[in-house]
């Protein structure tokens, strides 16, 4: 009898295997607590030392806006765009919880070797919550960006609403971004080095202070392109619902909704199939 | 070749059992090899474990000796499934806990929120930990200090948390590496005795440990790891007598 059938004839299990798919979710959905309760303090462990605290999760984007809104406002001069304040820190706060889910999920399974060294759950709970302390992080930032438009003078309306599902879909993808950009960053370190140029890459051309419509006007192709990026389609349709002159193209929505749903149903697979080869380094 | 005709109920088995890890070498010497890409040079491969086969019984002890970097935490992490062999394979009934939360809490954080912490980590479920709390809180010794950030303890105050956490859960199979030398004397009797109860509880621990004197207190069989190959499998005194004196006279480099 040789060692693998004895072990299966007394009811032992192979460990150390890849479980099922469905099998796997279900074990996600069980530790779902952990995964929450990580993020929530993380976050709260982040800024415990700072004298500002928690306030410093508005204040970067905040000043980020303020610099971005004093650079190129004087840059873009007629070029700008109408309600430029509202239209800026509409895209700078919604990048920035793109830019940081993006981030922090490339370097999900890499910063985290002590965790994968002494305890077993379902790998894809590390990128996931790095997502969700993003998540966390950004809700603070939506209170502020409604101030923000009441001080800048857009009104209140039933349209505000639509941050909800476009939250719920740029939350989407960035957890697929996240899992598949941390299986990536296992196999080749070196990615987390271009992370920032990635980001940087998004930042200039999703629009976040000029409208491509107008930049791209003579080139239509260009103009194509740019309208099949997802980060631009979120930020477009949040000043569509928060900014009174602006509108929600239903394009936006099929190229929003498209790639939020693709690309986290593919990140949630291809993390997957890796499963039992994260933590080897 | 390994016994499989014992009568004993058999928890774990090891078929074959190979870890190896690629890792980027600094590039210099590798480089000197001529006729080799600098690509291919700088990744080379550590073969951690070398083809273990062991049949590990209901109700044992198992004591893992062996010198630094013999492979012992290797093999502990392949059975606890954190670390998949790269060849060969690993059956266990149920699943191999090991004792260990450390890199799960947060130093910023009060005591009391890292259990919570921690707990989840393990996979104790939220009720399970709220209820098992104040038990760890009494464990640790640490009551009057649980409300404070966990970076303002001192080494051995963390310890006893970090222990108190992990050896509260119940473990069919137990993987216990480096785990005993934690808190002051008082604090490291307590444990010894948690453990001893943990074993009663768990059924068959695996320790791997430096101190000849806890192995041979605690364990009931030994095997030996030496580069990733198992040199000798029996009663722990034979097996730590052997191993101190290869280890005396230093022929094992």
């Amino acid at each position: 009898m040789n060692l693998a059938d004895y072990a299966t004839a007394n009811g032992l299990t192979q460990v150390g295997v890849r479980p099922k798919f469905g099998e796997y979710l279900k074990q996600v959905w069980q530790r779902r607590d952990f995964a929450f309760i990580m993020s929530l303090y993380a976050s709260e462990s982040a800024n415990a030392r700072s004298r500002l605290g928690g306030w410093w999760l508005v204040l970067v984007p905040s000043l980020q806006a303020f610099t971005y809104g004093l650079i190129f406002g004087l840059i873009l001069g007629s070029l700008r765009p109408a309600n430029f304040i509202p239209f800026l820190i509409t895209g700078v706060f919604l990048f920035s919880f793109f830019s940081g889910s993006f981030s922090a999920g490339a370097k999900a399974i890499t910063s985290n070797s002590g965790l994968l060294k002494t305890l077993s759950f379902p790998r894809i709970l590390l990128p996931l919550s790095a997502v969700i302390r993003e998540f966390i992080n950004f809700i603070p930032q939506l209170a502020i960006l409604a101030i923000v438009m009441l001080v800048f003078g857009q009104e209140i309306s039933w349209e505000w609403l639509y941050l909800i599902p476009i939250t719920f879909l740029m939350f989407l993808f960035s957890t697929g971004l996240a899992m598949i950009s941390a299986r990536l960053t296992v196999r080749i370190q070196d990615l987390n080095k271009l992370v920032p140029f990635i980001t940087r890459l998004m930042f200039y051309s999703s629009g976040i202070f000029f409208e491509i419509e107008r930049i791209f006007a003579d080139y239509p192709e260009l103009l194509a392109i740019a309208t099949l990026n997802p980060v631009h389609a979120f930020i477009s349709l949040a000043r569509g619902a928060l900014v009174n002159d602006l509108q929600m193209s239903p394009v936006l929505w099929i190229v929003a909704t498209a790639w939020s749903v693709g690309t986290f149903l593919f990140g949630v697979f291809y993390f997957w199939r890796a499963e039992a080869r994260y933590g080897r380094d | 070749m390994v016994a499989t005709e014992s009568s004993k109920k058999p928890v774990i088995v090891l078929d074959d059992v190979h870890v190896t890890y690629q890792v980027f070498g600094t590039g210099k010497k590798a480089n000197k090899v001529k006729g080799k890409s600098l690509s291919r040079t700088r990744m080379r491969e550590v073969h951690a474990v070398k083809g273990v086969s062991l049949v590990i019984h209901e109700g044992e002890t198992l004591g893992i000796v062996g010198s630094n970097g013999s492979g012992k935490s290797s093999l502990m992490r392949a059975i606890a499934g954190l670390f998949p062999a790269t060849g060969g394979s690993v059956y266990a009934l149920g699943k191999p806990m090991m004792l260990g939360v450390g890199a799960a809490l947060l130093p910023n954080l009060s005591g009391d929120k890292n259990i919570l912490l921690g707990g989840l980590a393990m996979g104790y479920s939220k009720k399970e930990i709220t209820q098992a709390s104040e038990s760890i809180i009494d464990f640790s010794g640490l009551r009057d200090f649980i409300d404070l950030p966990m970076r303002t303890y001192s080494q051995g105050m963390s310890a006893r948390l970090r222990f108190s956490i992990a050896a509260t859960k119940k473990h069919d199979i137990l993987i216990i590496d480096e785990a005993l030398a934690v808190g002051d004397r008082q604090f490291r009797l307590k444990a010894e005795s948690r453990i001893r109860q943990m074993r009663q509880e768990a059924g068959t621990v695996l320790l791997v440990s430096h101190n000849m004197k806890s192995i041979q207190d605690t364990c009931n069989r030994v095997i030996w790891l030496e580069k990733g190959v198992l040199l000798m499998d029996g009663n722990p005194k034979e097996v730590c007598d052997a191993y101190i004196a290869a280890m005396e006279k230093g022929d094992t480099d």
